[in-house]
C-alpha cells in the first residue's frame, strides 16, 4: 500500500500530514463529545423534524383514506410510491460500493468517507422500504410478505419478482445494519473511554459491549469485517438487479428488456455517489473536515460519477437501439411517446439532467471546485429521480391497448409523502453526526504513517 | 484451582514497532497467556502473540452453507410439497426463479453468522474485563500500545516477569488487579 500521505502528481493527500494517533481521534471523537451543538445543527435538525412530521401526518391521512388519496389509478398502479422507492434504494448502494468494494480494492481514502456513507445507507433503505408497504393498501398487514407458517395455510408465490424483492431489500438492511455496527464498535469503544459525562459512558460502553482493542479480537475483527465486505459486495449488486426484475419480468413495452439490471445497478451507483457529495460537502465545511475529507476525496466521487453516468447513458442509447431493431410496434410506440408524448418535457429533463450536465465533471477545474460538485451532485440526483418516473410512469400509461390508457399526475399527498422521507433522511443524518463519530477513528489512524510496523519487528 | 492475586501484568509502549517487538520476545521466551491492546489493527502483534488463524471464516461458511440450503429447501416444500400451484401445468419445482431468494438466504446466513461468531469467539458482550482496573489503560483506545502478561501463565512469576517486561523498554509497568 503506498503512503496514503504523500502527494503524487499534484493530488490531494488522502489525510493531511501532521496528525498522530492522538490528534485523529481528537479531532473526530470532539464532534460528538465536547462540540457545543451549534445553531446551525438544531436549525437543521428541525427542518428534518417538521418534514417527518409532515410524513406522518401524510401516512396517517393514508391509513385512514386508503391509496386513494395518490394520484395512483389503473392503469398507472405504481406511481411516486415505487418511483421512491427505487430511488432511495439506489441511493443507498453507494454506501456499500464504498465500504465494501472499496476495502477489497484496497483503497485507503475510503476511510474517511465510508462511516458515513454507511448511515446513509441505512437511512436511505429504511425510506425506501417504507414506500411498497405505503403502497399496499393494507400496511398493517405487511408481515404476510414473510414466508410464515399461518392459521390461512397459504405461502408467499417464490415465482414472482416482488417475493424476491422482499427478501433482498430486507438482507440488504439487515447486512449494512451489521456492518455499520460492526464497524462502529472499536470507535464505541474510543467514544466510552474518552467521554467525561457519566451518561454518555455508559451509553456508549453498553453500545461498545466491552471492547478492548485486544490481538486476538482484532484478528477475528479483521476477518469477519473482511468477510462481510466480501458478502455486501454481491448482495449489492443483487439488490438492484432484483429491483430492475420487478419491471423487467413484466411483458410491459420499456420494461420487458435484458439491459435493465446492469442499468439499474450502474444508476444507483451514479445517484449514490451524488448523495454522498451532496453529504460530505457541507459536513467537511461546517466541521472543518477538510482534513481528512479532501478534495482528493471529492475528485474520485466525481470520476465515479461521470464513469456510471456514462454507463447510464448507454443504457438509454441500448434501450432506444432495441425498442428500434426489435421491429415490435408497442415498444417503438413507447420510445416514441417518451420522446414526445405528453411526458416529453420530463424526458428531455432527465436527458440533460443525467447526460449532458454531469459531462462538465471531464473538467478537471470543475472537479476541483466544491460548489459546482454539490451543484451536479443537485442535478443527478434530480435526473437519476426523473429516470425512475419515466421508466414507472410512461411505460404504464399507454400500453397494448388504447382504450385503457390514462395519465397520472401526483398529488399533494404524493408529494408530502416523498417530501417527508426526504425530511426522515435529513433528520437522521443529523442525529448521526451528533451522536457516533462519523468518519472511522481507527481505520484513520492505520493511514497514518506511524502505524506501518517497521522492518525490525517483522 | 487456586485464583491468582492478581490477573497480570501490563507494559505501556508508544509505537505498534515497539508492541510488536516485546510481543515477539515475549513469545520467544516462552510466554503463551498473554494477550495485546492497540487503538486499531496491527496484523504482526496478532502474528507475534501466536494467533495464526482465525476461525471467523469457518464460521461464515457453515452459515452461508445453511442459509442457502435452508432457504432452497423452504421454497422446494412451500412450492412443490405444502401448497403447490398449478398454473398452466408449469413445473412445481420451477429451480431457475427459486435462486433469487437462495442467494439471498445465503449472504444473510453468512452476514448473521460472521458478525456473531466473530462476537462470540471474541467473548463479546463482556460487562467486565480486569484489564480496565489499570488508569492508563483508556489510553488504549487512543495512541498507547500495551502488552499484558495473565499470572495464570505457566512462566508467570511476579518478580521474574516484572523484570522481563522491564527489560523491553517500556513506558510503564503496571499490576493489573482483578
Amino acid at each position: 500500500m503506498s503512503n496514503p500521505q504523500e502527494t503524487r502528481t499534484g493530488k490531494a493527500p488522502v489525510l493531511a500530514p501532521g496528525y498522530t494517533f492522538a490528534t485523529v481521534g481528537d479531532k473526530i471523537s470532539a464532534i460528538v463529545l465536547t462540540r457545543r451543538t451549534t445553531l446551525g445543527w438544531v436549525l437543521g435538525f428541525s427542518v428534518g423534524l417538521l418534514l417527518t412530521m409532515l410524513l406522518l401526518v401524510a401516512v396517517s391521512y393514508l391509513l385512514v383514506k386508503g391509496v386513494g388519496i395518490w394520484g395512483i389509478n389503473i392503469p398507472i398502479g405504481w406511481g411516486f410510491a415505487i418511483v421512491n422507492f427505487v430511488w432511495w434504494i439506489g441511493i443507498g448502494h453507494a454506501g456499500t460500493l464504498i465500504s465494501a468494494i472499496l476495502l477489497l480494492l484496497n483503497q485507503p481514502w475510503r476511510n474517511s468517507i465510508n462511516r458515513f456513507a454507511e448511515a446513509m445507507t441505512l437511512f436511505a433503505v429504511m425510506c425506501a422500504g417504507m414506500f411498497p408497504v405505503l403502497h399496499m393498501g393494507r400496511p398493517w398487514l405487511a408481515y404476510w410478505l414473510f414466508p410464515y407458517p399461518n392459521t390461512m395455510q397459504v405461502w408467499p408465490q417464490f415465482r414472482s419478482p416482488l417475493v424476491w424483492d422482499v427478501f433482498a431489500v430486507s438482507t440488504y438492511f439487515t447486512v449494512s445494519l451489521m456492518f455499520w455496527f460492526v464497524g462502529l464498535i472499536p470507535d464505541l469503544g474510543t467514544l466510552r473511554d474518552r467521554s467525561q459525562s457519566r451518561i454518555a459512558r455508559a451509553a456508549y460502553g453498553f453500545l461498545a459491549m466491552g471492547w478492548r482493542g485486544s490481538a486476538r479480537h482484532w484478528k477475528n475483527y479483521e476477518s469477519a469485517y473482511l468477510l462481510l465486505a466480501g458478502l455486501a459486495t454481491p448482495l449489492v449488486v443483487s439488490v438492484h438487479t432484483v429491483v430492475s426484475f420487478d419491471f423487467a419480468i413484466a411483458i410491459v413495452p420499456g420494461w420487458h428488456t435484458t439491459i435493465f439490471p446492469p442499468y439499474f445497478v450502474a444508476g444507483a451507483i451514479y445517484s449514490g455517489f451524488a448523495m454522498v457529495l451532496v453529504i460530505a460537502i457541507p459536513i467537511r465545511r461546517f466541521y472543518g473536515l477538510g482534513d481528512m475529507i479532501t478534495m482528493r476525496h471529492l475528485e474520485n466521487c466525481a470520476r465515479i460519477m461521470l464513469v456510471t453516468g456514462l454507463i447510464v447513458a448507454y443504457g438509454y442509447l441500448v434501450e432506444g437501439f432495441m425498442a428500434w431493431y426489435r421491429s415490435d410496434e408497442f415498444d417503438f410506440f413507447m420510445l416514441k411517446n417518451r420522446m414526445l408524448g405528453p411526458y416529453a418535457p420530463l424526458y428531455w429533463l432527465l436527458i440533460f439532467c443525467n447526460i449532458v450536465a454531469p459531462q462538465v465533471l471531464w473538467s478537471r477545474r470543475v472537479r476541483q471546485n466544491v460548489g459546482a460538485l454539490f451543484g451536479i451532485s443537485i442535478i443527478i440526483l434530480i435526473g437519476m429521480w426523473l429516470e425512475r418516473f419515466i421508466i414507472v410512469v410512461t411505460s404504464l400509461h399507454r400500453d397494448f391497448l388504447t382504450s385503457s390508457w390514462g395519465m397520472y399526475y401526483p398529488t399533494k399527498w404524493d408529494w408530502f409523502t416523498y417530501v417527508g422521507t426526504i425530511g426522515f433522511f435529513v433528520m437522521a443524518m443529523y442525529l448521526f453526526i451528533r451522536f457516533l463519530p462519523m468518519i472511522s477513528i481507527f481505520e484513520m489512524q492505520t493511514l497514518l504513517p506511524q502505524a506501518e510496523v517497521e522492518a525490525k519487528a517483522k | 484451582m487456586k485464583r491468582a492475586p492478581i490477573f497480570g501484568l501490563m507494559a505501556e509502549f508508544d509505537s505498534p514497532t515497539a508492541l510488536a517487538l516485546a510481543a515477539r520476545k515475549a513469545y520467544a521466551d516462552g510466554y503463551r497467556r498473554m494477550d495485546a491492546y492497540s487503538p486499531f489493527p496491527i496484523e504482526e502483534v496478532s502474528e507475534a502473540i501466536g494467533h495464526h488463524h482465525s476461525r471467523v471464516p469457518l464460521v461464515v461458511l457453515v452459515g452461508g452453507l445453511l442459509g442457502g440450503i435452508g432457504g432452497y429447501l423452504m421454497q422446494y416444500w412451500i412450492s412443490v410439497v405444502n401448497y403447490p400451484i398449478n398454473v398452466g401445468g408449469r413445473p412445481l419445482h420451477s429451480w431457475p426463479s427459486f435462486i433469487v431468494v437462495t442467494f439471498e438466504m445465503t449472504i444473510l446466513g453468512a452476514a448473521v453468522f460472521a458478525v456473531f461468531g466473530m462476537l462470540a469467539l471474541n467473548r463479546l458482550p463482556m460487562p467486565y474485563h480486569p484489564v480496565f482496573n489499570v488508569e492508563r489503560f483508556a489510553f488504549a483506545s487512543k495512541d498507547r500500545f500495551f502488552l499484558c502478561i495473565q499470572a495464570n501463565d505457566p512462566r508467570y512469576d511476579r518478580v521474574q516477569t516484572e523484570k522481563f517486561l522491564q527489560g523491553l523498554n517500556p513506558k510503564q509497568v503496571s499490576e493489573v488487579p482483578h
